[in-house]
């Protein structure tokens, strides 16, 4: 899958968990923007591991603040 | 210049504000004298202990304690010095010794703290490439220990073998894998499901951990832990444990079948730079780890104790974190943090201690009022408990 499908099944991911309805775009934080807890965070990235059929590590999540920097992440991981 | 404690300030203000409206200091309290095992005096008051892990109620054993005094006066007060140098006693030895004999395994490791035992086997087995697969409700001192290695850290959902095995399944050919478990989570009392969750691990090629710092001494036929009473314990490649809790002083270790086993003392740093244990913590652990061997008793009375309080505070109305008592932890559901603490204290005022336990140490942001249950708590003790949960939870409005 390339970057822009990656990004597009990302966004659709984030969408039941996005409750204040805010716009994805590539800049915008889990934590800052989308204001998730760390079990919102586990159900999340569980969900990206399970569509995309990857990991990502504790140690790889630590890097990864924004949308776009998960886009990438994902884009890349995926090989 | 910027203040480094400023990141502590929500902290600060949540404190004042719960101290301001004049509830005692739930995490301050002095035990002034110590009774028994299960009763001392705290802020002036005598209470019924329920909240200190001490399962075995080994504390105050005569044997321990005459082993202790002799090991004072044979060995002096401490050993000033790390294992592998002069802090290596017949003391540790010995305790070693008894270890692999409660446990039928060939290598027996002690650590200073059970955080230590964590944080040494963990960082030092999981190395670069290596991936970790633990719950995601696991203990501070495993989530440092992984913190401290350099391995991939992979949690998953809190007892989810699905999860589980997604995982494993995903990582990469040929990478080194260690699962991590623990028999009992310390916060809701709950156990793991080992026996299957072991055996996927093994499927899947990965060496398996197990904290039974909850359960040793009490669960299991022998009291070696959950992973025994599932049938499994032979299929655990490292069991981590305490001396803290059933074993009534201080001190961690790790068991082990492994071959190469004795070479950790040589490369985990938690192990080599330290002092090693007083000979007499040595010889009060030795007695107590021996004495469990034999506790059947107390391990029954144990039960008995923890099904009574689990059955009694639900017939009350409480809301508990396991549908029934799983080990000897019982956690009682509060709505909130406020009336968590006012729940404390009124319980305090009757004369009873328990764990006030609150994010970020509890699951889902829950607080909760642990109680953990003593092989010398009478059945009368227990009846007295429940009657003080009652009275407390009516006075807070919880019930």
């Amino acid at each position: 899958m390339d970057r822009a499908a990656t990004a597009e099944k990302i966004a659709e991911l984030i969408g039941p968990f996005n409750k204040k309805g805010i716009e994805v775009t590539d800049a915008i934080t889990f934590a800052g923007d989308l204001e998730w807890d760390s079990l919102t965070v586990m159900d999340f990235v569980a969900a990206i591991e399970d569509e995309f059929d990857i990991i990502i590590s504790m140690n790889q999540q630590a890097e990864i603040e924004n949308y776009g920097q998960l886009v990438d992440a994902v884009t890349k991981l995926q090989g | 210049m910027t203040d480094l404690f400023s990141k502590f300030d929500p902290l600060i203000e949540q404190r004042r504000a719960l101290l301001a409206g004049g509830v005692e200091d739930p995490f301050n309290l002095v035990m002034e004298r110590v009774l028994s095992p299960t009763v001392a005096v705290c802020n002036g008051r005598e209470t019924i202990l329920l909240g200190t892990y001490n399962y075995m109620g080994m504390t105050f054993d005569p044997d321990v304690i005459a082993a202790g005094k002799q090991a004072l006066d044979d060995y002096g007060s401490g050993t000033t010095g790390s294992r592998v140098l002069n802090g290596t006693y017949a003391g540790h030895r010995a305790c070693e010794q008894a270890l692999k004999e409660f446990y039928g395994m060939d290598h027996a490791m002690v650590f200073s703290t059970g955080y230590q035992a964590n944080l040494g086997i963990i960082s030092t087995m999981a190395g670069k490439g290596d991936y970790i697969i633990l719950d995601i409700d696991s203990h501070a001192s495993i989530w440092d220990g992984c913190k401290m290695g350099d391995a991939e850290v992979v949690p998953f959902k809190h007892n989810d073998i699905v999860a589980m095995e997604k995982r494993l399944k995903r990582v990469p050919e040929g990478a080194g894998k260690l699962v991590i478990l623990e028999g009992v989570y310390s916060m809701l009392g709950d156990i793991a499901p080992l026996k299957e969750m072991i055996r996927v691990a093994k499927e899947h090629g990965a060496m398996v951990l197990v904290d039974e710092a909850h359960s040793m001494g009490f669960i299991g036929p022998n009291g070696r832990g959950v992973a025994e009473d599932q049938g499994c314990l032979d299929q655990v490649d490292f069991v981590i444990g305490t001396f803290s809790k059933s074993v009534g002083t201080v001190g961690g270790f790790c068991v082990s079948n492994h071959p190469k086993f004795e070479i950790l003392r040589l490369v985990c740093r938690p192990y080599v730079f330290t002092a090693s244990l007083p000979p007499s913590v040595m010889h009060t652990a030795t007695t107590s780890i021996r004495k469990l061997m034999h506790g059947e008793a107390k391990r029954a009375h144990l039960w008995e104790n923890s099904r009574t309080l689990h059955q009694g505070l639900r017939d009350k109305g409480f809301s508990l974190g396991t549908p029934e008592a799983q080990s000897a932890i019982i956690a009682v559901i509060m709505p909130d943090l406020e009336r968590g603490a006012a729940m404390w204290e009124a319980l305090l005022h009757e004369g009873l201690y328990v764990n006030l336990a609150r994010p970020p140490a509890t699951p889902a942001g829950m607080t909760l009022l642990r109680c953990s249950l003593c092989a010398e708590h009478t059945a009368d003790q227990v009846q007295t408990i429940i009657g003080m949960f009652e009275r407390a939870g009516k006075a807070v409005g919880i019930i």
